[in-house]
C-alpha cells in the first residue's frame, strides 16, 4: 500500500465497531458487522426487508426518482441560467426572486409540497427539483458570464450570428461550470430524495427502507442502507469528475 | 480594397458618468496592399480605433469605408488578431483555425485543405491536434493569425498581436508575418506601442497622440525589405520617431 494514512482510519473505526458491538452486545444499538455486511452481500434478498422488495428494488426506486428530478431541474435551470447570463434584463427580472427562493433549504419545502401536489411520486421528485435546481441555475449563470469577451468578439469578427454564437461559443465555453452545477445539483438532489422518502404514503426507495427498518428494530438494515445511500452517492460522483476530466479537461489546463 | 477612416471620434460614459472622448477626428486612407502601424501610448485609443474598423465598436461621429462600403459592423473582409487568450482552449489548433469557415458552413473537404494549407504557412505542422494550452504564446498567436487568414479577408486588423511575446520571439513573429503579408497580399493595420516594430515592418507609420486620440504625424518608412535593425538608416527613422513622440505637438492637446 503506497498510502497507509489512507486507510488506517476507515480501520479504525471498523475494528472500533466490531469491539464496541461485541461488548456492547445489543443489535438494536450496535449490529455487528457480518450481519451488516450479509445484507450488503445479497443485494437480491427481500427477507431482510420486511415486504419492501430487496436492497436492489429499493436503490432502483431512488435512482428513478432522482434522476427524473434532477432532468426536470437540469431541462429548467440550464436554459434559464443562459437566459440570465446573457441578458442583464432576463438576470434582473428572476434575479431577486432566486435570491429569496434560494436559502429556503428543500426540505422545508414538503408541507406545501404535500399541500399541492399530494402524497405520491410528483412530491418527491418536486422536492428534488428543488435540491438540484439552485446548484445548476446558479453555476450555468456564473459559467456564461465568465467566458472571455474576447472569444465570443472573434467569433463575430468571423461572422456568426447569435445562433452560431450560442452553440459553437457560448455553450462550449459555459460547459464545464454547468457540468460542475449538475454534479454539485445531482449531490443534493440525492441527500433530498432519501429525506423525501420519509413522507408519508411512500412504500420504497433507500430513504424508506431504512427508516421502516428502524421501526422494527433492524438497524443492520439501516447501516446497510447508509452504506448503499453512500456507494451510490459516490459512484454517481465519480461518474460525472470523470466526464468532467475528459470532456473538460481545458478548463484546469488552460493557462 | 480601400480602406478610408473619415473623421473618426469616440466618446464613450465612464463609470462616474463623465464624459471621455478617447478618439478625435481621425481621419486616414489606407491603401490596398498596405502594411500600416498605429503607434500610440497606452490609452490612447489605438484599440478603440481598430475595434470600430472592425466594426465591433461604434463611432461616435464619423464613418468607415471598405471599398465604398460603410463598415457598421462585423465584415467578412475585416479580420481581427487579438493580443492574447483568443483561442478557443477546447479546441484543438486545427479546430481553431477552421473556426470561421465553420461558422461560414465551408464543406468539411474544402475546410480541411485550406486549414492545412494555413497550418504550413504559419508553420504548424505537428502541432495541428495539440490543444492551444500545450502551446508557447508564440504558437498561440500564430494559430490566431492562421484562423484569421483562413476566411481569407482582404484586411488583416491586428491589436498588439505580438505584445505579450519574449523579445526573441516577438522578432521572429515579425519576419514570419513579412513574408506571409509578401505572399498572401493582405493590407495590414497592426497596433503597437513599439517604436521599434512599427519601423521594422510598416509602409507607414501613424502616430497617435495620447487621450483622445488623434493623428500626429503619418511617417512614410521607404527603406527596403528585409530591414535590418542595427543598420544606419534603420536607427534613423527610429530617432525621428522616438523625438516625434516626445515633442509637444504629439504628447499635448
Amino acid at each position: 500500500m503506497k498510502k497507509p494514512l489512507y486507510f488506517f482510519l476507515p480501520v479504525l473505526i471498523l475494528v472500533t465497531w466490531e469491539v464496541a458491538a461485541t461488548v456492547i452486545n445489543n443489535s438494536f444499538i450496535l449490529p455487528r458487522l457480518e450481519s451488516i455486511v450479509a445484507v450488503l452481500m445479497d443485494p437480491f434478498a427481500t427477507t431482510y426487508m420486511m415486504g419492501t422488495g430487496s436492497l436492489l428494488d429499493n436503490a432502483h426506486a431512488s435512482i428513478i426518482r432522482i434522476i427524473l428530478g434532477f432532468l426536470l431541474a437540469a431541462i429548467v435551470a440550464i436554459p434559464l441560467g443562459i437566459g440570465m447570463g446573457r441578458s442583464d434584463g432576463v438576470h434582473d427580472f428572476f434575479d431577486s426572486t432566486i435570491q429569496i427562493l434560494r436559502p429556503i433549504p428543500p426540505l422545508a419545502w414538503v408541507p406545501l409540497t404535500l399541500a399541492w401536489f399530494k402524497i405520491g411520486l410528483t412530491s418527491i421528485v418536486f422536492i428534488i427539483f428543488i435540491g438540484a435546481f439552485f446548484p445548476i441555475l446558479l453555476n450555468t449563470i456564473d459559467g456564461v458570464r465568465g467566458i472571455k469577451k474576447t472569444w465570443a468578439e472573434v467569433a463575430m469578427n468571423l461572422g456568426a450570428h447569435e445562433r452560431q454564437l450560442m452553440a459553437k461559443v457560448i455553450l462550449p465555453a459555459a460547459a464545464p461550470t454547468i457540468w460542475t452545477g449538475l454534479r454539485v445539483g445531482f449531490g443534493v438532489a440525492w441527500m433530498c430524495v432519501i429525506a423525501a422518502e420519509w413522507l408519508p404514503g411512500t412504500t420504497q426507495g433507500l430513504g424508506y427502507l431504512i427508516l421502516y427498518a428502524y421501526n422494527f428494530g433492524q438497524i443492520n438494515v439501516v447501516v446497510a442502507g447508509m452504506v448503499a445511500i453512500g456507494i451510490i452517492g459516490i459512484s454517481f460522483d465519480i461518474l460525472f469528475r470523470g466526464v468532467e476530466k475528459r470532456w473538460f479537461g481545458w478548463r484546469s489546463l488552460e493557462r | 480594397m480601400n480602406l478610408t477612416i473619415r473623421n473618426v471620434s469616440k466618446t464613450f460614459t465612464s463609470e462616474k458618468g463623465e464624459k471621455v472622448e478617447s478618439l478625435s477626428s481621425i481621419s486616414l486612407d489606407i491603401e490596398n496592399q498596405e502594411f500600416i502601424c498605429l503607434l500610440g501610448p497606452s490609452g490612447c485609443g489605438k484599440t478603440t480605433l481598430l475595434r470600430i474598423i472592425a466594426g465591433l465598436d461604434k463611432a461616435s461621429t464619423g464613418t468607415v469605408e471598405l471599398g465604398g462600403t460603410l463598415i457598421d459592423r462585423p465584415n467578412p473582409q475585416l479580420a481581427m488578431i487579438f493580443q492574447e487568450y483568443s483561442l478557443y482552449p477546447w479546441r484543438t489548433v486545427v479546430a481553431n483555425i477552421g473556426f470561421g469557415l465553420e461558422i461560414r458552413k465551408i464543406p468539411a473537404e474544402e475546410r480541411h485543405a485550406t486549414v492545412k494549407k494555413y497550418v504550413d504557412i504559419v508553420g504548424l505542422k505537428g502541432f495541428e491536434n495539440s490543444y492551444p494550452y500545450e502551446l508557447s504564446g508564440g504558437m498561440r498567436q500564430r494559430v490566431a493569425v492562421a484562423r484569421a487568414l483562413a476566411v481569407d479577408p482582404s484586411i488583416l486588423l491586428m491589436d498588439e498581436p505580438f505584445g505579450a511575446l519574449d523579445a526573441q520571439t516577438r522578432n521572429l513573429l515579425q519576419h514570419e508575418l513579412l513574408n506571409i503579408w509578401e505572399k498572401t497580399k493582405k493590407t495590414i493595420v497592426f497596433v503597437t506601442h513599439s517604436v521599434d516594430e512599427a519601423v521594422f515592418m510598416a509602409d507607414r507609420i501613424v502616430v497617435l497622440t495620447p487621450r483622445p486620440g488623434t493623428i500626429c504625424e503619418v511617417i512614410p518608412v521607404q527603406s527596403t525589405r528585409p530591414r535590418d535593425r542595427t543598420s544606419v538608416e534603420f536607427a534613423k527613422v527610429r530617432r525621428y520617431v522616438l523625438d516625434l513622440i516626445n515633442q509637444p505637438k504629439c504628447t499635448l492637446q
